[in-house]
């Protein structure tokens, strides 16, 4: 296998995590929107409010950060990753 | 001027401004404690920050087809990060979001994750890619990846259809905002409107928009949090409200049931009496009042109009290299988290100020004739922001007898609380602001997609830079004024045109997009169907809809880009594989995109 296909399988391994992550926080927990609601989420919100004001909009960023993050390594370990600026 | 060691001197240039503005906002309020009219504040505020969105735009002039279109590429990851957050923050978002939280609660809640969630696939799917394409507009990229035409002329159609649709209701929202903080007529104050964007994108174009976007989120944030903190403070509701809300929401739940949210409603005959566009507190605050697939289906649908719209999407071709544009994602989300987070917050804020009886600013359980009587009220009733009237005849405000427009909650919470004015002043400068910022970007892409795309690739590949640009400079000027024009006209809200925009763009982009990175097997004829295909679909539902069309699995007109991409995808896939399998150079050009190292496909001039 050459190292192009390698990099590449492994890039789509990361999407797959972060697509999954991303459908968790976007769209699976609002199947359950109603079962939490009377949950007690932090700072005392109610869980469900607390998603949508905070909680899913704060993973998202941290998400991205961290897909990045991920995504330099695999193109560092094959060599492909870009020289000098950031 | 603005040159090489400019970029390394962005921190201080752009700290300078800020301290500057600080100090801008501090003379102000000492003015207004000396006297100076409430009508002179607006005046200064909108009057300051407009002129020097005009200097940085008159500094960023340029003649260069790589700074006129993607700013030089060398715009760093944390500054595009914020000319990002500008570009994507509209008026809508700045003047309307609190106010949508604060009528419809968690129903509308789903555009805040929607517009947060889309980012992830903005990071994940597209962005990087893109940026390694190395192309100057969307539509550069379909017109190379599937090649011909046709697809490049599709490409700019659905960009041109979604981005006119949501730049309509920016100038319109600039109008607005400068007809009351300078006190001139609709109809002139969307010309001055439209005059103050152009003026910071037409010399200097992506370069000119890029600096006075960073300027523009800088206003904007300031003028979104302050308010935020302030009203929290003193309120006593806590001095960090995004931590300290949560015996407020409850309270908000007990006034509700104890008001008789819900139960108590007004008859058709009383609600004719209420002005157009008021609405009164008919939902709750924070309880789940929808069901999870409307929910779900609004968040999907502008998560993917998200990884569609072409003015978020060329940002990131300004960024140095595919890295940096992979971490620019992340911090145009976060510096969008910093002001979605809020919303919730200031509409919380606003509802508990207006309807706690044990609040001095509480107006709820008062006698109509001691509300009618209230300075602010006076204010924003004449504005036709605000209405009382006594429907069961006991004398006594009712929850259901109070009527409020969406903006007031952001622009009249302040007064409300007992700021002084230059905060109101302020949070016209930053509505201004967030306005013109998405106008720039949009009426850009716009223009640099018929310019590039149309003009140069398509009708006239031998003209020369000077001439390209000048097409370009013409093209963005005739799109300002038509926008503008549409935009006097008033045909519809801010932000259900907001909305739409997002499905065009998703109906007819995000799968031609997707695949040409992830799909190797997509080929031209796929991709064409996919976007023709995708956008009549996507438009067919919705005008069938308008006109009284029951629709199905209760996707709405709000929600049609979900019809039309799947109409897209299904189209795409079918059609890319009856027909043959992309060329060899093509798949050779899909490897070359998929890694971040070596020589972009397209070159530094095309």
């Amino acid at each position: 296998m050459s190292k192009q296909t390698q990099h590449w399988e492994k890039t789509r391994g990361l999407l797959i995590v972060t697509l999954a992550i991303w459908f968790v926080f976007s769209i699976g927990i609002f199947l359950f929107g109603a079962e939490m609601e009377s949950v007690t989420g932090p700072f005392g919100y109610p869980l469900t409010y607390w998603f949508t004001c905070q909680g899913s909009l704060g993973i998202f960023v941290i998400l991205i950060f961290w897909f990045a993050n991920r995504q330099e390594k695999i193109d560092e370990e094959f060599g492909f990753s870009e020289k000098g600026d950031d | 001027m603005i040159k090489g060691n400019f970029i390394d001197n962005l921190p201080k240039v752009y700290g300078i401004y800020t301290g500057g503005f600080l100090a801008f906002i501090i003379i102000m309020a000492i003015a207004e404690q000396m006297g100076m009219s409430a009508k002179v504040i607006g005046i200064c505020f909108v009057a300051f920050t407009v002129a020097i969105y005009a200097i940085i735009g008159w500094l960023s002039r340029t003649a260069q087809a790589d700074a006129y279109y993607v700013a030089g590429r060398q715009v760093p990851t944390v500054f595009n990060g914020m000319a990002t957050a500008a570009d994507w923050m509209s008026g809508a978002s700045f003047v309307a979001m609190a106010g949508g939280i604060y009528f419809k609660g968690y129903g509308y809640m789903a555009l805040l994750v929607g517009w947060t969630g889309g980012y992830v696939l903005v990071a994940s799917l597209l962005a990087p890619y893109l940026r390694k394409f190395g192309c100057y507009t969307v539509p550069d990229f379909i017109g190379t990846r599937y090649g011909g035409n046709l697809s490049r002329l599709m490409a700019v159609i659905v960009l041109t259809v979604a981005s006119f649709t949501y730049v309509t209701a920016q100038i319109n929202a600039t109008g607005t905002i400068a007809s009351v903080a300078l006190d001139i007529p609709f109809q002139y104050a969307v010309y001055v409107g439209l005059i103050s964007i152009l003026l910071c994108s037409m010399l200097g174009g992506m370069r000119g928009v890029t600096w006075t976007q960073v300027a523009q989120y800088i206003v904007l944030i300031i003028a979104y949090l302050l308010p935020v903190f302030w009203i929290s403070n003193k309120m006593g509701a806590g001095f960090f409200p995004h931590f300290m809300l949560a015996d407020e929401v409850a309270r908000i739940a007990d006034l509700e049931s104890q008001f008789g949210l819900g139960t108590v409603t007004n008859s058709a005959a009383d609600l004719a009496n209420v002005p157009k566009g008021l609405a009164g507190i008919t939902k709750a605050h924070s309880a789940v009042n929808a069901t999870p697939w409307a929910f779900i289906s609004l968040a999907l649908a502008m998560m993917m109009g998200t990884a569609s719209l072409p003015h978020v999407m060329m940002r990131y071709f300004t960024t140095p290299s595919v890295k940096a544009a992979r971490k620019s994602v992340g911090w145009s989300l976060f510096f969008i988290f910093l002001l979605y987070s809020s919303a919730p917050m200031l509409a919380t804020l606003s509802k508990l100020s207006l309807i706690d009886p044990n609040l001095a600013t509480g107006i709820i359980g008062k006698s109509i004739a001691e509300v009618q009587s209230i300075d602010w009220y006076q204010n924003w009733n004449q504005a036709n922001l605000m209405f009382v009237s006594d429907f069961n005849g006991n004398g006594t405000l009712e929850l259901n007898e109070f009527f409020m427009g969406g903006k007031a909650v952001v622009l009249a919470t302040p007064e409300i609380a007992g700021l002084p004015y230059v905060i109101s002043g302020l949070v016209a400068a930053g509505g201004m602001a967030a306005a013109m910022s998405t106008a720039d970007g949009l009426i850009l892409a716009i223009a640099n997609a018929l310019s590039h795309d149309l003009y140069y690739k398509i009708i006239d590949p031998k003209a020369e830079t000077a001439k390209r640009l000048v097409v370009a400079r013409v093209l963005l000027v005739v799109i300002g004024f038509a926008g503008a024009t549409i935009a006097a006209m008033e045909i519809q809200g801010i932000l259900g045109s907001v909305i739409w925009a997002f499905d065009f763009a998703m109906s007819g982009l995000f799968f031609p997009l997707v695949l040409g990175v992830w799909w190797k097997r997509a080929n031209r004829e796929g991709a064409i169907a996919g976007m023709a295909l995708g956008l009549i679909s996507g438009a067919g539902y919705l005008i069938w809809v308008r006109n009284g069309g029951s629709g199905f699995l209760g996707i709405t007109q709000l929600t049609f880009g979900i019809f039309g991409s799947a109409v897209s995808l299904v189209s795409m896939v079918v059609v890319s594989l009856i027909t043959s399998e992309p060329d060899t150079a093509t798949q050779k050009m899909v490897d070359e995109v998929r890694v971040p190292s070596g020589k972009s496909i397209l070159g530094k001039q095309h």
